[in-house]
């Protein structure tokens, strides 16, 4: 079991890589507001998650 | 037709066409879901046992990385892709069958399939209706995904429980920036094949479930 969990960990990362060499140099950089316009809503999750902890509690 | 009737009718094409992509990416990604569903109900039926949901989990990567690019542009592409979902929802079976056997396991379940719906509709409507460009988070989220998997692959001989739930939240994260990348990328033409679009975006509701399960499952445990 954890054999094939190391394959699939491997596999991951074997498709990751190119993908984040990809973006790593070709993504667009980010403008003014970019940052905050994109972290409010994680926060908002990060918010949810803990009013689901305490929901199951 | 002078100058700028052509760019006003060439913006309008856009419009249609990522409409239409986006469109269809949602239909197919709530067949594809419902099929899963199928699948993990037939799987826990059936009771099949727990190294089912790795074997699927590496049969349905295999089939992403090397067949579904391959056949994305044709009809073969849609069968690929009921494929691969098809074997993730029959490797969740397992699981959920091990969360139903916990004492809280169904309200476990409920919750983290609930919070799946609330995340995934609330951060597409989110994308939808900015307008924004999320693209310029491709190299963070990609950067991220690596560190999170060396993570998982470290915990694997760890076994830390805490170092568990640092990173089905850091997974939770990375999946709600990944919905809110490839909403955008659909929305502004930067992905234009519906089947590829349904892949991506199923495999982050796929780990944000799964990431929620763990971390209720920890937390709710006295």
């Amino acid at each position: 079991m954890q054999i094939l969990a190391v394959v699939a960990g491997i596999l991951m990362l074997f498709v990751l890589w190119p993908a984040y060499k990809h973006w790593s140099t070709s993504s667009p950089k980010a403008e003014k507001g970019d940052w905050s316009a994109a972290l409010l809503p994680l926060l908002a999750v990060v918010g949810l998650v803990i009013l689901l902890i305490f929901s199951v509690r | 037709m002078n100058r700028y009737e052509n760019v006003v009718a060439h913006s309008g094409r856009e419009v249609v066409s990522s409409n239409k992509v986006l469109k269809n990416t949602y239909l197919l990604l709530s067949a594809t879901i419902g099929f899963s569903a199928v699948t993990a109900m037939l799987s826990m039926a059936i009771g099949v046992p727990p190294i089912a949901y790795i074997v699927s989990l590496i049969a349905a990567m295999v089939l992403g990385i090397f067949v579904l690019p391959k056949t994305a542009n044709s009809s073969r592409g849609i069968g690929v892709i009921f494929l691969i979902t098809g074997l993730l929802g029959f490797g969740l079976g397992p699981v959920l069958s091990q969360y139903l056997a916990l004492p809280n396991g169904p309200q476990v379940i409920a919750t983290a399939f609930a919070g799946t719906g609330i995340i995934f509709l609330g951060l597409s409507g989110y994308a939808l209706n900015t307008k924004r460009d999320f693209s310029f988070m491709g190299g963070f989220l990609f950067a991220g995904m690596m560190v999170v998997v060396l993570a998982m692959l470290a915990n694997i001989f760890l076994q830390m429980p805490a170092l568990s739930l640092a990173v089905s939240s850091g997974i939770i994260l990375l999946m709600s920036g990944f919905i809110l990348f490839d909403t955008s990328r659909i929305v502004s033409g930067g992905e234009t094949n519906y089947i590829m679009a349904t892949y991506g975006l199923y495999l982050t509701i796929f780990n944000i479930f799964i990431s929620l399960l763990n971390i209720l499952g920890i937390m709710g445990d006295d």
